[in-house]
């Protein structure tokens, strides 16, 4: 699958959710269940430092993708954290690149990638964006 | 005591709903709501006498001027200072210590000390650590215990002829401790030290007595006392004043200006470079007269009584930490539930309409000492209610259920 085609597919899956309550609970969930990363890329380089949440952030070049594996000490930032990584991860540095982020909105999680929410989250996607233009560079 | 709903209508900010419930307010100990004599004091002066001061012969420049100056000497009295010109407008207190900092450059030489507390606010640290760098001096911790006191034998063991300045603040910002700034003050000044007292968390909830307390200089924000964000004080001791040097040259601070030699304005004139925030200098003393008017011994003793409860309530939660649990301690309630991240519950508390603070409060060494990411932190203001400390209960339990 591309990647609006992922996007799409979380969008729809939020659309079953009525409140903020079942769309947290989800975010949650996925939290919990975020494959953890290698503790060797828990490293102090590859920590996004917000203010308030930690986020580490690996990627690695397979074939011609890129590998995300992420985790963060707070578990909203990890469910949307298993949110950018299910979009992202395993797809071409051009698509990453080239991806908008609009339907953050329409799952009704705006506030947490908001520059003013100090959770690292903003700053992870810029990261991700690195890499695919470091990846590109390089090949 | 005061009638709380009458005071709560005088803040029109709080009858209103956030993500479709009531607004509950508990982030005071980062800024204080405004009461709308405030807001009608921002409007008043722009739409009646704005006008530079201190400078022009016209009759608004004058008003200005007068009200500027009125509000100083209503600050001077609020805080007792001996002198109105004692009174410094400044930004805020970050603002005011740096004034001093700058200033103390000329007073701490390589190998002086300079002591802060182990619980200060990154604007009472970062300034001094500055200093240090530019002259060679260095930069001495007082220790804290595990409630949040300062350990005031170790402070005492640190004092020597080599600690020029002690910088500590009235009121922990992340702890709610009340430290035991008179004793502080007293012997730091045996050993010949002056003392600056961050009072940016005490202004809004203490009766400040800067004679009785025999402080060098005590510096506090307007913003989390009801008045306007960028106005603030610095006192000081009139002698400090004479001896410290500006801080920003321009105009206003002067006497006299030419290619070869300036001379200074007298005080306070000579740290007010430049044109001020005017309207936060003459809204301040609206804050400060509104402050009064509900009496700063009944703030203080009905925000006690939201701190008792506050705590026991949030006590009976499971798993529930209170980090900064001081005999003296104003109200602000630092939290941690179980291992769940305090950012966790900031979020979720906010989609019921709660504004708490989350995070280390810029104070991380005191995160550091507690080894913790951070806390949650509601702090109390004399607007609120046991009701609203209810809902927050209510909004942690519920975020437990979800994060647990």
């Amino acid at each position: 699958m591309d990647i609006r085609e992922i996007q799409e597919e979380i969008v729809d899956e939020f659309s079953m959710f009525d409140d903020w309550e079942e769309r947290y609970q989800y975010v949650i969930d996925l939290g919990n269940s975020l494959p953890l990363i290698d503790e060797q890329y828990k490293t102090e380089e590859n920590i996004i430092k917000g203010c308030q949440s930690k986020v580490w952030l690996h990627g690695e070049q397979k074939d011609d993708n890129i590998v995300f594996t992420a985790d963060s000490d707070a578990i909203l930032t990890k469910g949307i954290i298993a949110i950018l990584i299910r979009v992202f991860s395993n797809q071409k540095a051009a698509d990453i690149l080239e991806a908008d982020m609009s339907f953050i909105d329409e799952i009704g999680l705006k506030e947490h990638l908001s520059p003013t929410r100090a959770n690292g989250l903003v700053s992870m996607i810029k990261q991700i964006k690195m890499y695919a233009l470091a990846f590109q560079a390089k090949n | 005591m005061f009638d709380i709903k009458a005071v709560r209508a005088d803040f029109p900010i709080l009858n209103q709903t956030v993500n479709g419930k009531p607004l509950v307010y508990f982030d005071n100990a980062a800024t204080s709501q405004k009461p709308q004599v405030v807001i009608d004091a921002i409007s008043k002066y722009y739409g009646e006498i704005n006008s530079n001061i201190h400078r022009g012969v016209h009759t608004l420049s004058q008003l200005a001027t007068d009200a500027y100056e009125i509000s100083r000497q209503k600050i001077q009295k609020h805080i007792n200072a001996k002198n109105s010109y004692e009174v410094l407008f400044t930004a805020g207190t970050t603002h005011g210590i740096n004034l001093v900092a700058n200033g103390f450059a000329a007073f701490v030489k390589a190998g002086d000390e300079v002591m802060v507390s182990a619980m200060e606010h990154h604007s009472n640290i970062v300034p001094w650590q500055m200093l240090c760098e530019r002259v060679g001096g260095k930069l001495v911790v007082i220790p804290m215990n595990e409630n949040g006191e300062l350990i005031i034998e170790e402070f005492e063991k640190r004092l020597s002829d080599k600690t020029k300045l002690v910088a500590v603040n009235h009121i922990s910002n992340s702890l709610g401790t009340i430290n035991p700034v008179k004793h502080i003050i007293d012997k730091a000044h045996a050993v010949g030290a002056a003392v600056l007292i961050d009072g940016a968390q005490a202004a809004p909830h203490l009766k400040i007595d800067v004679q009785e307390l025999d402080c060098d200089f005590y510096a506090l924000s307007g913003h989390k006392a009801c008045g306007p964000t960028g106005s603030g004080i610095l006192y000081g001791k009139e002698e400090w004043l004479n001896k410290l040097p500006p801080y920003q040259g321009g105009g206003e601070m002067i006497k006299e200006v030419s290619f070869e030699k300036t001379t200074y304005a007298d005080l306070p004139h000579k740290f007010e470079a430049g044109t001020p925030n005017i309207e936060g200098g003459i809204v301040l003393g609206t804050a400060i007269d509104y402050l009064n008017s509900i009496g700063l011994d009944n703030i203080a003793a009905y925000e006690h009584e939201l701190l008792v409860y506050g705590t026991e309530k949030l006590l009976e939660i499971e798993g529930l930490k209170i980090i900064g649990t001081a005999n003296e301690k104003t109200s602000v309630i630092s939290f941690n539930v179980g291992n769940i991240h305090p950012y966790d519950i900031g979020a979720i508390v906010d989609k019921m309409g709660i504004a708490v603070r989350t995070g280390h409060h810029c104070t991380q060494p005191v995160m550091d000492f507690f080894k913790i990411p951070g806390t949650v932190r509601a702090s109390f203001a004399f607007y609120n209610t046991k009701e609203e400390i209810d809902a927050l209960v209510t909004a942690v339990k519920k975020a437990q259920t979800m994060l647990g």
